[in-house]
């Protein structure tokens, strides 16, 4: 091809190589919508699109594929020049020229060939119909260094010798695919740049990175950078977080530019994602989505008008109560902490949020809060949503890994932690300019690089904040990002806007009643930041919010007495143990106790024999267990007399679908609820809702409160939206004749037997009620279709061992599974279930089914 | 229908013999001893002299060829001889007397190679990787059996897995013995899911593909109850309905398969003919999983088990009576 780059003399002819599927595409009769122009990075080359080449020749969806090698790199010709960025966005100019290339064009990078397809799109917009991105940058953000790796290959010292004269750059790159490249691939990768005379092109490329204003790349770089946010295209972006060179900072910074794109991270895969995973499934999908009109929503739910999640807050503040307390937290010896009245809380309130708006926070900043619940989260959490801030709330539910993974994907502006989290975020490298809560001493503040204090933005912001002009909530901007529990996979962000969070609290007190005034113990995190929205006066007790059941009687009472309180919200591990502990609860605690009532348990399924014994304790509270999930809270709700009817109607059989499973109760305010019915291989394909007692199927829900998406992650989004206007729980369950919800398990804990598809709580349940077990998880072995069920139970006492179980528990068990309908193959017992940290009660069944597997394989029992 | 039916002293032989004879065929046998079977004509003989053969085989539309070296230890040529030789000339009268179809009795081991099975259907037999010389002879004879199958001659191949029921030697009786002296082992705690067949089960669906030749010449099908069971809860199980203790102790798997091999060999040098206390194919057969996916078989059989495991061990209890405990 004509050369016209710089680097090259006038009439200079270059030789390229490219992947090209048109031939085929021809072959097969297919005309295809359009084509990808797959640029490659360093020091890879085009076998790196080789799943786009194959997926575009598919009938259902032919795309031309053009996959091309840079010069100097792959197996286009060694130029002996050294080409810059500008050249090489010229390169591929000359080349789609000499190609004919003509829209729609949708390009495709990776690595520094992101940055040059970039170039290459914004320089033919009348071709360009999008861009897709893997793992690249087009930009340093000024706070951060060049990442590590590349610093060191580009050390003079390292340099020639690390890219060019051995392979160690390219044996360092390959070596980042999780899991490992194959012996074939590597070798594959390595092909092309045999012998140190094929890799100068590699040494150039990193040679050519712009690592200060001065470099001679530079200009090109910004040029790109810049003109991107002026892009108008549809964009996607394929993300590898696992990535020592473009972490999610690039990710952040691209998704700044290109506020519309499309933007999925695969959770574990890493540089190489096209490795890693299948983009070439999800790359078609979106291709396919930009040419179909989106999907009407049918039948959206009433909009519903939107009053600020803090409009009591405000009204209380302004109003009689103005000095009654508002919130207060609870020491260890039973004394009320500290408290705020509403109108200092107000005032607090409005304070931070003017200092934390001189230090940056703005509209869409993103702000990691790792406060405790209590006085000083309500008045932050409030601060940042009054301001328009994305508050991150990763509890350390989560577990020091799964926190860590999700406070660095939500890649937050900022971290308020209190001193332990901002230890934390500095031996993981959690991202955000970091705010502690109280002042620190100075040396403590340059260990920790923590910039300010609450304490320090609130005094700086007081003086202003009576002035200081907020502007009014957007319902629909983005307001905070919240975690899953991460039972089933890595935890998932889950992104609510204003209107949504302010939904979530008018069901709250349209469902039980909760109103201005109502004085409420907050020992469950979730409902316990509701409480100021809902006018509620609110209490922390006195616990490690981490371990739910850690909750004593003897701190709910006084957190009870300390406020005279009206309703307590608590999870069911934390009710477990207030019983366990009752004896230590002193006279006014009980008495306190005994004039609540509500009692709000979520999170898991609260047995009833519980429910029986919170019951004494709380003799006149409606005890009430609604069931939801992070991306819908509440969806249901039953209280204990509801919970009592529908086992005697499952036992008397005379409601038809009541049984095999845990009741729920009835959707909540404002919420509808159905199944999509399960198939035979125990998905749920359809897409026709049904409330039909006894048809068991996937949840649904559709609410005014369920979440806005999933954060970063498109694909489970698309997923999760599948059924338009209903969110898929990805629960399964079913209703009964009285309209009521059963819930079986998770659609993924179902098990395929020859000639059933098992949910597991109708079994679970049925196992319990014998005498000697403490929990029971029904799991399958095997392939799927002919899957051997397995019942793994936790005993009373517990066995020393874990492994099959006696033929006399067996039996036992085998015979009340069957009474439950379900055919058990094997049983085993375990010493404890192994379940999550945040409820103490899901148990980890991937981990199980793994084990089992191994065991009745005839492995070694081990530990589950 | 004029069926024959080879080794029908054995206890799977009878059953199914007798399960024809009930259906209202006109059964013929072949083996060395009486066949027992009321109802049937017994022709006396071995499968290695191919004239003894071809004298029962006349007049038959129909062969269920159970005829078999069936054993833990002894010599390679006898195997041969019996196994492969055998099912040749079996398959040789067939067509010889114009007969319409066979079914070839094989077993899952044809396709072990020792690893765990957990729910697969039946692979290709495999001679060269079955372990022992019962599965390499039964694989072998099994590719005999299937090759031969034409328009002409119809040929299936069975593999009912580790089939047991009253008067089961090969299991039932191992099992109760060993446990009577405690030398019943629980290998790997018992852990490993083991799939069997009840007698009458395995009878029915061979006699079933005899029927159903239409859907199932030319191939191989597994053939269990479908109830797979812990093997030290099976064993347990076996024990109660024999009125035995069970086991109650554990040896390592990799030890006894060791084992199991050292004391095989010695004692096939020794020319020893009783059994040896643990072999190497029981060894694994306890040890791992083995357990199959049988929706492919009930199809095409259109056939499922009558008896079900627990059923099969009241049986088994009954046939002991107070009086065997």
């Amino acid at each position: 091809m004509p050369s016209t780059s710089a680097a090259d003399g006038p009439g200079t002819v270059r030789r390229w190589h490219l992947l090209d599927n048109s031939a085929q595409l021809q072959r097969l009769g297919l005309e295809p919508a359009g084509t990808l122009l797959c640029v490659h990075g360093n020091p890879t080359w085009s076998y790196l699109w080789r799943t786009l080449l194959a997926a575009g020749s598919n009938p259902a969806h032919p795309w031309r594929v053009v996959a091309v090698d840079q010069l100097d790199m792959g197996f286009s010709e060694r130029t002996g020049t050294f080409r810059r960025l500008a050249d090489r966005i010229n390169d591929l100019g000359d080349l789609t020229d000499a190609l004919g290339l003509s829209g729609p064009v949708v390009t495709v990078g990776h690595d520094w060939g992101g940055v040059i397809s970039l170039g290459w799109a914004l320089a033919h917009p009348d071709d360009l119909a999008g861009v897709v991105l893997t793992n690249t940058a087009v930009h340093q953000p000024p706070e951060s260094d060049i990442p590590a790796a590349l610093r060191l290959a580009l050390h003079p010292a390292v340099h020639g010798w690390g890219t060019t004269t051995s392979d160690a750059f390219l044996r360092v790159t390959h070596a980042l695919a999780h899991p490992p490249l194959s012996p074939d691939i590597r070798a594959a990768y390595m092909a092309p740049y045999r012998g140190a005379d094929r890799r100068a092109g590699v040494g150039n490329f990193v040679a050519d990175i712009p690592v200060d204003a001065g470099h001679p790349s530079f200009a090109a770089l910004s040029g790109v950078a810049e003109r991107l946010r002026g892009l108008e295209v549809p964009a996607l972006m394929l993300w590898g977080p696992r990535d020592p060179i473009f972490s999610d900072k690039y990710l952040k910074d691209l998704a700044g530019r290109l506020p519309n794109a499309t933007i999925h991270r695969f959770e574990g895969a890493g540089h190489l994602v096209a490795e890693d995973r299948d983009i070439a499934t999800p790359v078609f999908q979106w291709l396919a989505d930009q040419g179909t009109p989106a999907l009407p929503e049918p039948a959206a739910p009433e909009p519903v008008a939107f009053t600020p999640l803090w409009d009591q807050l405000g009204k209380l503040a302004a109003g009689p109560a103005a000095t009654g307390t508002a919130v207060a937290e609870m020491a260890a010896d039973g004394t009320v902490d500290r408290s705020l009245s509403w109108q200092d809380l107000e005032r607090n309130i409005l304070d931070l949020a003017a200092g934390l708006h001189d230090a940056g926070v703005e509209r869409g900043s993103r702000v990691s809060l790792m406060v405790p619940p209590g006085v000083d989260l309500t008045v932050t959490l409030y601060a940042c949503l009054r301001l328009g801030a994305v508050v991150v709330v990763a509890d350390a539910g989560l577990g020091t890994k799964g926190m860590s993974r999700a406070v660095k994907g939500a890649t937050a502006d900022f971290l308020i932690g209190i001193d332990k989290a901002l230890a934390a975020a500095s031996v993981l490298g959690w991202p955000g300019r970091r705010i502690s809560v109280q002042d620190l001493p100075a040396a403590r503040r340059r260990l920790l690089g923590v910039e300010t204090s609450l304490q320090a933005l609130a005094r700086a912001g007081a003086p202003a904040s009576a002035t200081h002009v907020i502007g009014a909530a957007d319902p629909d901007a983005p307001a905070a990002v919240l975690f899953t529990s991460g039972s089933t996979g890595p935890a998932k962000g889950v992104l609510y806007t204003h209107r949504q969070l302010a939904a979530m609290r008018d069901t709250v007190a349209g469902t039980f009643g909760i109103r201005p005034g109502a004085r409420l113990v907050a020992g469950f995190a979730p409902f316990a930041l509701l409480g100021p929205a809902l006018g509620a006066v609110s209490v922390t007790p006195d616990m490690d919010v981490t371990a739910p059941r850690t909750l004593t009687a003897r701190a709910l009472g006084d957190a009870a007495a300390a406020i005279g309180a009206t309703v307590v919200f608590a999870s069911p591990a934390a009710l477990r143990n207030v019983i366990d502990t009752e004896t230590g609860m002193g006279g006014s605690g009980r008495e306190a106790l005994a004039r609540i009532g509500l009692l709000l348990s979520a999170g898991a399924p609260v047995p009833e024999p519980l429910l029986a014994q919170v019951q004494r304790l709380l003799p006149l509270a409606s005890l009430h267990t609604p069931y939801g999930m992070t991306e819908a809270l509440p969806v249901t709700d039953i209280s204990l007399g509801q919970i009592r009817q529908a086992a005697a109607d499952a036992a008397a059989g005379t409601v038809a679908g009541a049984g095999n499973g845990v009741c729920v109760g009835w959707p909540v305010q404002g919420a509808r609820v159905a199944v999509i019915p399960l198939a035979a291989d125990g998905s749920a394909p359809g897409s026709g809702p049904s409330t039909a007692p006894g048809v068991t199927g996937e949840i649904l829900v559709s609410a005014p409160h369920v979440k806005e998406a999933y954060d970063r992650l498109w694909l489970v989004q698309r997923g999760s939206v599948s059924v338009p206007g209903w969110h898929r729980t990805g629960d399964v369950g079913h209703f009964d004749a009285a309209g009521r919800l059963w819930v079986e398990g998770r659609l993924a804990h179902i098990v395929t037997a020859p000639d059933a598809t098992v949910t597991p709580v109708g079994a679970e349940q049925a196992i319990e009620r014998l005498p000697g077990i403490r929990l029971a998880a029904i799991t399958g072995v095997g392939p799927a279709g002919t899957q051997a069920v397995v019942a793994v139970v936790e005993t009373l006492p517990p066995v020393r061992k874990a492994g099959p179980a006696t033929p006399e528990l067996a039996g036992r068990v085998r015979g009340a599974a069957r009474d439950a309908g379900v055919d058990v193959a094997a049983v085993l017992a375990v010493p404890a279930q192994p379940t999550d940290i945040r409820h103490n009660a899901k148990i980890d069944r991937t981990r199980l089914a793994r084990w089992a597997e191994r065991v009745l394989a005839g492995g070694r029992p081990g530990k589950p | 229908m004029r069926v024959l039916v080879t080794g029908a002293s054995g206890l799977l032989g009878g059953a199914v013999a007798r399960l024809l004879v009930h259906q209202g065929h006109t059964v013929a046998t072949f083996q060395r001893r009486p066949s027992g079977v009321d109802g049937a004509t017994d022709f006396r003989g071995s499968v290695t002299n191919a004239g003894e053969l071809d004298a029962a085989v006349r007049g038959a539309e129909g062969i269920i060829h159970l005829a078999a070296k069936v054993s833990f230890t002894g010599r390679a040529a006898e195997f041969d001889e019996v196994n492969v030789a055998g099912t040749r000339r079996v398959l040789d009268a067939a067509r010889g007397a114009g007969v319409r179809d066979v079914v070839f009795v094989s077993s899952p081991s044809v396709a072990n190679s020792g690893a765990a099975i957990t729910g697969l259907a039946a692979e290709p037999a495999d001679p060269v990787r079955a372990h022992g010389d019962y599965s390499r002879t039964k694989a072998e004879a099994e590719l005999l059996a299937l090759a031969a199958n034409s328009p002409e001659l119809r040929v299936a191949a069975v593999r009912p897995h580790i089939v047991w029921g009253p008067g089961d030697t090969q299991l039932v009786e191992r099992v109760l013995a060993r446990a009577r002296h405690g030398r019943l082992p629980l290998l790997d705690a018992g852990a490993a899911l083991i799939d069997t067949t009840y007698v009458d089960n395995a009878a029915a669906a061979i006699v079933a593909a005899l029927h159903r030749m239409d859907h199932v010449s030319g191939q191989a099908l597994v053939v269990s109850n479908g109830e797979p069971r812990p093997v030290g809860e099976l064993l347990a199980g076996i024990c109660a309905a024999g009125g035995v203790k069970a086991p109650s102790w554990a040896v390592p798997g990799v030890l006894a398969r060791a084992g199991g091999a050292v004391v095989e060999r010695l004692w096939t040098w020794a020319g020893r003919n009783e059994e040896p206390p643990m072999t190497r194919f029981l060894a694994e057969q306890l040890s791992t999983a083995h357990w199959f996916d049988q929706r492919r078989t009930r199809e095409l059989l259109d056939w499922t088990p009558a008896v079900s495991l627990d059923d099969g061990l009241a049986k088994l209890a009954a046939h002991y009576g107070p009086a065997g405990r």
